[in-house]
């Protein structure tokens, strides 16, 4: 299967799911101060390339459409943009497979979760986008979720508790279509403790 | 105000002021880099750090508020080692190669290094490496020397107006730059060269060309526009090489046009170095007696009502004035320097002038343009009005073409005079309005009308009054204003000595109308620097001085009077232009009444007082607010008078530098439909 090719659009424009967001969005914000708004309507525009084009990314066109419809100069968004790791400023593969290496994650194994990253995606290592463009590997640093490490991050769903297995499993599962629900890999609820509750154990306490 | 000690010396200063500008009414040198004093404060770069007493750490003084009773440090030992870190980290990925930069000699990362530097480099690992962005024919980079100070940033978004430079990416591969490459469309972008304070933002013009230490250094004035920039013209040898601004607070501040700035190599081309006179139809060269001859054979034969002359907009105040003289000598009083047809009054001087001084805008409270894109016009003047707008509560309107970007919101009233009405409740709600005229506006058969019916809007809304003048009158030209002093308007106007009511012409830079409009049967003197479309009508060429080639005064939009000075000297056989006049005036037995420098400055003294206070201005009302005479107005649409910014004069026009710039910014060939 080659991958689907991802050019920068000559043109963007919002569809109208984006704007019900947008108008919600920029209902948050005083009136003259919308272009503090430019972070989340930078994030309509790339949940908006994922859903019609496979690859959510943020192409250059449509900052020049967040900084018309923010009233700020489009050189303002570029710099957002570009500076936060979360707007992909290339096209992207379909699954967005942000794999966490910070200490915590490292100590507990994210060296074979990125192996097998690497092994079922068919991907050279991170930065790299599969040939079949499923997927694109990204290393990124800690993002809140140590205490269920090693984990990585699907798009913007956490996938934790995870070792070699669980990892290809779960890569094999995004390959034929299916979402598994997000959380730990070994059943764990939320953050609790690995053997299970240790407090507040007795019922109708909350 | 606030009581701060630094290092013992104790200062008063605002509350609000930083630290950094108690430390500098001390008399204290603090080492910085992004922080400039007409910039927003970015605290970035770290090496104005000081001690402040009770403070546990150094701080950055460019941002720390001073307090009542501070005590401040500026030369402890742990100041000197911080300023020496913070030095060591901006070196890590500067390179160290000072020998092959532009900047060298002249940079403050230099300067400062030699102060706080390590004397060689612990770092060695791989440098950063950025690659060079291309932002126009003006402005070089080497993006590989960048601090990332921002000052270029900030200078773009807040002085100039057009947001286009910023910082992306992050961390280690922060970048400046434009993100997608393009040409800055900033009319100040020169600016930014001096403002970087290291090598990555310089001259592309200058780039290798010399030192700054191998420069002759004159302080002048620049005529390129009417607002009178104080600049610094920089040569070697017989070759300007760059000119620079110098700072008046009360003009330029320390900003300059770009037109002003980067012309010069226009000065080496199409130069008019010989006398030329037309024989059997074809100008041969000549020698200066030949010229003479010719001149004088010509004007003898001629009653007085049948001589004109004109001064045009790059003519001087000495010359104009003995242009004045040579023909109240030959009993003709048929002057004009109007030479692009602007109806402008001379009989009262604030009719004229820019009444509210470019240094009053920051106190309007409102402001209307009449016909002028004050932002080619004036670019330091509209840098200016920004800067007022920037502080609010400022509202703007504007008559003239749509679509013209003035880098702050103006509202859109209309494209003809009529317009002007609908913003006459905004002026009168305002304390102290304004109201801007385009010298453009006045170059229509109407003109006199459209400078009554501004007048007139100012005397209704309350700018005239006898402590504030909102009346401006915007000219174009830095030679433009020194002659309207002078008087230079009397006898038949312009278009009736074009017509035919006079036989002889004599033009001084007078290049702003077309010369097939002079009568085929006119002698044409023509006196100038340039052989421009005039040069080639004229009968007799005399060669004359460029505006960096003699000691002249030059009249500002305002009225002021200032004086530019010999730089380099005129090339081939031309002369200064006053003198040439005086020596012509000898040889033909009507010798003028000086034949110095001084003794014309006495005399230039005499005939308007703005000669006698150069480099003052009075500011003051309006003592009479009796308009103008007009005629009947028409609605017309405003047309711009400059249509391509780079190229709006004989020097801008002959310089390679601004034919690229044209290149770049002007209008594009239209594309052919498919």
């Amino acid at each position: 299967m080659s991958a689907p090719v991802h050019e920068e659009p000559t043109s963007f424009a919002f569809d109208a799911e984006s704007e019900a967001r947008i108008a919600t969005i920029i209902r948050r914000y005083p009136e003259g101060k919308q272009a503090s708004a430019v972070i989340p309507l930078l994030y309509v525009v790339q949940k908006q390339m994922g859903r019609q084009t496979g690859s959510a990314w943020v192409p250059r066109v449509a900052m020049d459409v967040v900084a018309e419809r923010l009233a700020m100069p489009p050189i303002r968004v570029y710099e957002v943009a570009t500076f936060y790791f979360m707007f992909n400023t290339r096209p992207i593969g379909r699954f967005h497979l942000q794999v966490c290496g910070t200490t915590p994650c490292w100590l507990r194994g994210s060296d074979e979760v990125l192996r097998a990253c690497k092994d079922a995606g068919a991907l050279k290592g991170y930065g790299d986008t599969s040939a079949d463009g499923l997927f694109t590997l990204t290393e990124m640093e800690c993002m809140g979720a140590c205490v269920n490490a090693p984990m990585i991050a699907v798009d913007d769903d956490y996938y934790e508790d995870l070792d070699y297995e669980s990892t290809v499993k779960l890569i094999e599962a995004l390959k034929r279509g299916e979402r598994p629900a997000p959380g730990s890999a070994r059943g764990r609820r939320s953050s609790e403790a690995e053997g299970g509750a240790t407090s507040l154990t007795e019922a109708g306490q909350g | 105000m606030a009581k701060v000690t630094v290092d013992g010396i104790e200062v008063e200063v605002p509350n609000g002021a930083s630290v950094l500008q108690a430390c500098e009414a001390a008399g204290k040198e603090v080492p910085r880099f992004c922080y400039h004093e007409r910039l927003s404060v970015a605290g970035n770069c770290r090496m104005c750090l000081v001690e402040v007493e009770k403070a546990p750490k150094p701080v950055a003084s460019c941002a720390y508020p001073v307090m009542d009773g501070m005590k401040v440090f500026t030369d402890t030992a742990v100041v000197r080692q911080a300023r020496r870190n913070v030095m060591e980290f901006l070196l890590i990925n500067h390179p160290l190669d000072c020998p092959i930069c532009d900047q060298g000699g002249e940079c403050d990362l230099q300067d400062q290094a030699y102060a706080y530097g390590h004397d060689k480099s612990r770092y060695g690992e791989a440098k950063r490496a950025v690659k060079d962005k291309d932002i126009g024919p003006l402005v070089k980079t080497v993006m590989n020397r960048c601090i990332q100070c921002t000052r270029c940033v900030r200078f773009s978004a807040e002085v100039a107006g057009t947001p286009e430079l910023g910082g992306t990416n992050r961390g280690e591969n922060m970048e400046i730059g434009t993100y997608v490459e393009k040409a800055l469309t900033s009319e100040l972008s020169g600016n930014l060269i001096d403002i970087c304070p290291v090598g990555a933002l310089t001259s592309r013009p200058y780039a290798f060309v010399s030192r700054p230490w191998e420069l002759s250094k004159t302080d002048s004035i620049d005529v390129l526009d009417a607002v009178g920039a104080n600049i610094r013209v920089d040569a070697r040898g017989p070759e300007v090489l760059r000119i620079i601004p110098r700072i008046n607070e009360a003009v330029n501040e320390e900003w300059m046009a770009d037109r002003g700035r980067f012309s010069f190599d226009g000065l080496k081309r199409r130069r008019l170095d010989r006398p030329w006179v037309k024989r059997d139809g074809k100008l041969v060269a000549a020698t200066w007696p030949e010229a003479f001859a010719a001149i004088a054979t010509k004007l003898a034969a001629l009653p007085g009502d049948r001589i004109g002359a004109v001064a045009g907009a790059l003519a001087d105040a000495e010359s104009t004035l003995a242009l004045k003289d040579l023909m109240a000598a030959y009993g003709s009083n048929n002057l004009d320097c109007r030479d692009d047809f602007a109806a402008i009054d001379t009989s009262r001087p604030d009719f004229f002038r820019f009444n509210t001084t470019i240094a009053g805008i920051d106190e309007a409270d409102a402001l209307l343009i009449i016909g002028s894109d004050v932002r080619r016009e004036a670019p330091v003047l509209n840098a200016r009005i920004r800067t007022r707008w920037t502080a609010g509560k400022f509202p703007v309107g504007f008559v003239g073409p749509r679509g013209v970007d003035l880098t702050y919101p103006a509202q859109h009233l209309g494209e003809g005079p009529a317009a002007i009405q609908a913003f006459a409740e905004t002026l009168k709600a305002a304390q102290k309005p304004m109201i801007i005229l385009g010298r453009g506006a006045l170059q229509r058969p109407d003109g006199a009308a459209v400078l009554a019916a501004a007048w007139a809007l100012a005397e209704q809304t309350g700018a005239l009054t006898p402590d504030w003048h909102g009346f401006n009158l915007l000219h174009l030209f830095g030679g433009q204003v020194g002659a309207l002093e002078l008087g230079f308007v009397t006898g038949k106007p312009l278009a009736e000595m074009l017509a035919g009511g006079v036989d002889a012409l004599w033009l001084l830079n007078a290049d702003g109308f077309d010369p097939g409009r002079i009568a085929a049967s006119t002698f044409v003197i023509y006196q100038g620097h340039h052989g421009d479309a005039m040069a080639a009508r004229a009968d007799v060429i005399l060669p004359g001085a460029a505006y960096t080639e003699k000691d002249a005064t030059w009249v500002n939009t305002e009225g002021r009077a200032q004086r530019g000075r010999l730089a380099i000297f005129p090339p081939g056989e031309a002369k200064e232009d006053w003198r040439i006049l005086r020596a012509y005036s000898e040889g033909v037995g009507r010798a003028l009444p000086y034949d110095d420098t001084g003794a014309i400055r006495a005399r230039l003294a005499d005939a308007s007082p703005i000669f006698a206070r150069v480099g003052d201005v009075l500011r003051g009302g309006c003592a009479d607010t009796t308009g103008p005479v007009g005629g009947p107005l028409t609605d017309a649409a405003f047309v711009l008078p400059i249509p391509v910014y780079h190229q709006a004069d004989v020097i801008s026009r002959a310089s390679d530098t601004m034919a690229q710039c044209a290149a770049v910014y002007g209008p594009q060939p239209a594309m052919a439909a498919e």
